[in-house]
């Protein structure tokens, strides 16, 4: 087994060039967020993610949450409670949240490092922390004064945790079929009934109340998405003076068996079975999908994370193997003997792959985190609306390629071990089975896709993505500026690459209101053409200023050139598949939905 | 009652390091640096003593180049109360930090001084020796266990032949064994706080110490390179090899 490290080298480049953090410290809203203790944060996360929750991935994964039908309560691995208890102690949970309820609001550009190194490490104990995040946001978001008050310090201190209760088995991606019901009570509470599937930690025993998010529809409700409501459904009711009480009509009646995550309780929750379970409303009625939607952004860019994390932990377990694993004769100098793996070439391409994805990957992730930032806290509005323009058209990107990226990442994790890597006590395959949900929950890569070919696209015709071809060709020429060989190839490759993105735009915004259909057929590759050029162009911004250190005769040259080398396999490798992408988008509707529905 | 815990940056223990290719030392440009392990405990025994209202106030120090003041972060973090860099870029050598150290006793007047046993870089395990020395106080060093009752400190030392218990007087020396404890994560919030706490900076000047290298180091060479070993047809083989060509026994 390998152990984790934090790549926090090329955290810290990325925190100089893509999401300058110094830039954000000046915004009175980030002034705690100093590069010097960013930087500390950093470390002693990383240190913790090595030491505590990468012990505990493997052993999570063998042993499993389970469920005890006696009590309905659930019981999770060995030693994950007590990594929870240090995980709070650090002050982990709050690292993003609101200083007013005690987190440090630090910006989603130190977040987005900190929860990739928990997921990197342990993807099934990343998932609480990430979940009752988006519930608090969904109480601060629309909360009352009186629900905050109650709930959001203790959340935020981790001391209870939270759930998102949206799917049911009749509803999965589609939510406008929830059946899940809420009666008003006299005393303004309301009683809820239903059953929700898929619940991530409906159920643990890390913490003494988990305070469940809950979409549920009103009697008198308009039905389809616009008579949802959303409630707060905690465990233990909790008394006026803040203290805990009974325990509400919620109950986990079972956890379900799994490809992956296995040591992250999936619950079963019946709410309502002995009369109702309390609940208070969240915002106004009706309007519960509209909250859900705005942290499921929050959700989706945290679940491209994880695709980030897995990749990079699946890739360093790859390295550390191929060093280590002797096999065959380098090709290049058969006379030498048996050689480390690491010097065959295929070996090569595929932890160039692996490597190079993730770190385009994580560098997109981090230019969108900086305009999270910039959307929530600059002073000027229009700087925000720009941002969050940006935001929203890149989180479906985001969320769908770094997951389907990772797909291929971790399988190549397992194929540099051979066989050994089809053998679990290598622990390579734990990566490809967690990875395996990542393209599925918070909105499958077909409903980002869609999300991003229609909302974020047509429906604006897409302004947003013109902006974002705009600045792409001018970054394009800046590239021009160095004389690195690899620097001049990506300019090359990125323009070819922008100008495939822009012949599929044009494609998209020309058929989408004619013939959906054939819009919605490529919105997949959309989503692949977008991240993998849009990640090129955040790649390139790096390895630009690598160059630069280079030549400005930064000592440490060997981490600047296998940035550039990084960069040159990512333009000559990954931006033709970018291509052959957009080719498939404006041609390949056609073939797609040619076979009668009869004929499969 | 005060305790001084003076602390060193040094080449992070995950890092492997490299002899430069002049042989004059190590090279340390580029390197992950951090807080010497021992260090680490001495501050958190330091602060775990705060917190048992033994002393009221912990003041980290450190001597060295301005990078220091990421390392003193780090032991405000922890819960060090104030730190002071003494700011060089001259190479000190341990009898220099002792002589600066005791200037930084005099000033503060602590009646402990905790400090590592050994920094990982040159484990030249001498400074606290030679502090105590300078000082003319009481030393325990290599301490596993510390009990602290009035103006009495109970200490028990790790020594080659297992434990030793000593009780010192106040004010004292002490240095730290890695079983004495083990250091907590510092946590994000008070990373956060640490910054905005006290840090003076001195120069060996202010303090009236030279601190002018006494030794020169001649030539830094990795070790030698560890010859394959060869399987032995049986123990009466082994015996002769120990006997005859590597003569152990």
């Amino acid at each position: 087994m390998s152990t984790y490290q934090a790549p926090l080298k090329e955290f810290q480049l990325l925190l100089e060039t893509v999401a300058p953090i110094a830039e954000l410290a000046k915004l009175p809203h980030f002034s705690d967020a100093t590069p010097d203790t960013v930087s500390a944060i950093l470390e002693e996360s990383a240190k913790f993610a090595t030491n505590v929750l990468d012990p505990l991935n493997w052993s999570g994964d063998q042993e499993g949450s389970k469920h005890n039908p006696a009590d309905n309560t659930v019981s999770t691995p060995k030693g994950f409670k007590a990594a929870y208890a240090a995980y709070r102690e650090i002050g982990g949970t709050g690292l993003p949240m609101p200083a007013e309820f005690g987190g440090m609001a630090m910006p989603r550009s130190v977040a987005a490092l900190t929860d990739e190194m928990l997921h990197s490490s342990n993807l099934s104990f990343g998932l609480l922390p990430m979940l009752a995040q988006g519930a608090t946001e969904a109480i601060l978001l629309a909360g009352s004064d009186q629900l905050k008050a109650i709930y959001v310090e203790k959340m935020v201190s981790g001391e209870w945790a939270g759930t998102m209760n949206l799917t049911e088995p009749q509803a999965g991606s589609d939510l406008s079929l929830v059946k899940s019901r809420a009666e008003p009570q006299a005393d303004g509470t309301y009683k809820v009934f239903g059953t929700k599937i898929f619940i991530t930690f409906g159920e643990h025993d890390w913490t003494e109340n988990i305070i469940h998010l809950v979409l549920a529809r009103l009697p008198d409700a308009p039905p389809g998405v616009k008579g949802i409501s959303l409630f707060v459904v905690p465990k233990m009711l909790v008394n006026a003076d803040g203290s805990l009480g009974a325990r509400n009509d919620a109950k986990c009646i079972s956890i379900e068996h799994k490809l992956g995550i296995h040591a992250s309780p999936t619950t079963v929750m019946q709410f309502g079975d002995a009369g109702g379970a309390t609940g208070y409303l969240i915002g106004e009625e009706n309007r519960g999908l509209e909250y859900m939607f705005i942290m499921m952004n929050v959700a989706r860019f945290g679940v491209g994370l994880q695709g980030i994390g897995l990749a990079e932990r699946s890739y360093q377990h790859a390295v550390a193997f191929a060093r280590e694993r002797v096999q065959s004769r380098d090709v290049g100098a058969p006379k030498a003997g048996s050689t480390p793996i690491i010097r065959h070439p295929d070996v090569r391409r595929m932890l160039m792959r692996m490597r190079a994805q993730t770190e385009a990957a994580r560098a997109l992730s981090m230019a969108t985190a900086y305009a999270i930032d910039l959307a929530e806290a600059h002073p000027d509005a229009a700087v925000r609306a720009v941002n969050q323009a940006f935001v929203d058209l890149m989180i479906p990107v985001h969320k769908g390629w770094a997951t389907e990226m990772c797909q291929e990442a971790t399988y190549l994790g397992i194929q540099v071990h051979g066989g050994m890597g089809f053998v679990e006590e290598t622990g390579a395959a734990q990566y490809y089975r967690d990875a395996r949900i990542t393209t599925i929950y918070e909105g499958t890569t077909a409903i980002q896709a869609n999300d991003l070919v229609g909302r974020k696209m047509a429906r604006e015709g897409g302004v947003t993505a013109k902006a974002v071809i705009t600045s792409m060709r001018a970054f394009a020429k800046e590239l021009t500026t160095s004389n690195n060989a690899h620097l001049k190839v990506t300019h090359t490759k990125l323009v070819a690459g922008i100008d495939a993105v822009e012949r599929a735009v044009e494609f998209n915004l020309a058929t989408f209101n004619s013939n959906v259909r054939a819009s919605f057929a490529g919105s997949v590759p959309m989503v692949k053409l977008f991240g993998i050029v849009c990640g090129a162009w955040q790649l390139a911004r790096v390895a630009l200023e690598a160059d630069q250190r280079i030549n400005a005769g930064h000592a440490d040259k060997t981490f600047y050139e296998a940035k550039l080398a990084t960069m040159r396999f990512f333009a000559d490798t990954m931006i033709p598949e970018a291509i052959a992408a957009a080719d498939t988008i404006v041609n390949g509707s056609e073939g797609t939905l040619a076979l009668a529905e009869a004929s499969f | 009652m005060k305790i001084l815990v003076p602390v060193k940056r040094v080449v992070d223990y995950n890092v492997k390091v490299r002899v430069k290719a002049d042989n004059t030392g190590v090279d340390i440009a580029n390197v992950k640096m951090s807080m010497n392990p021992f260090c680490e405990i001495a501050v958190e025994e330091a602060v775990r003593l705060r917190e048992k209202s033994v002393a009221t106030e912990v003041i980290a120090v450190s001597a060295g180049v301005v990078q220091c003041q990421e390392t003193l972060r780090n032991a405000m973090a922890i819960g060090a109360d104030r730190a002071i860099l003494i700011e060089t870029d001259v190479e000190l050598q341990p009898l220099a930090v002792a002589k600066l150290l005791k200037a930084i006793v005099d000033k503060e007047q602590p009646k402990l001084v905790i400090l590592g046993k050994q920094a990982i870089d040159d484990d030249a395990n001498q400074t606290g020796q030679m502090l105590a020395a300078l000082l003319g106080w009481g030393q325990a060093t290599f301490a596993s266990k510390v009990e602290v009752a009035g103006d009495v400190a109970t200490v028990t030392r790790e020594v080659d032949g297992g434990a030793e218990t000593v009780a010192i007087k106040l004010p004292a020396i002490i240095t730290t064994d890695l079983r004495l404890n083990e250091p907590r994560y510092a946590t994000l919030p008070n990373i956060m706080k640490a910054k905005k706490k006290q840090l003076d900076i001195f120069k060996p000047a202010d303090l009236g110490v030279d601190v002018t290298p006494r030794l020169t180091t001649l030539r830094v060479d990795e070790p030698p390179k560890r010859q394959g070993g060869v399987k032995v047809a049986d123990v009466a083989a082994l015996i002769d090899k120990l006997k005859n060509e590597a003569k152990v026994i």
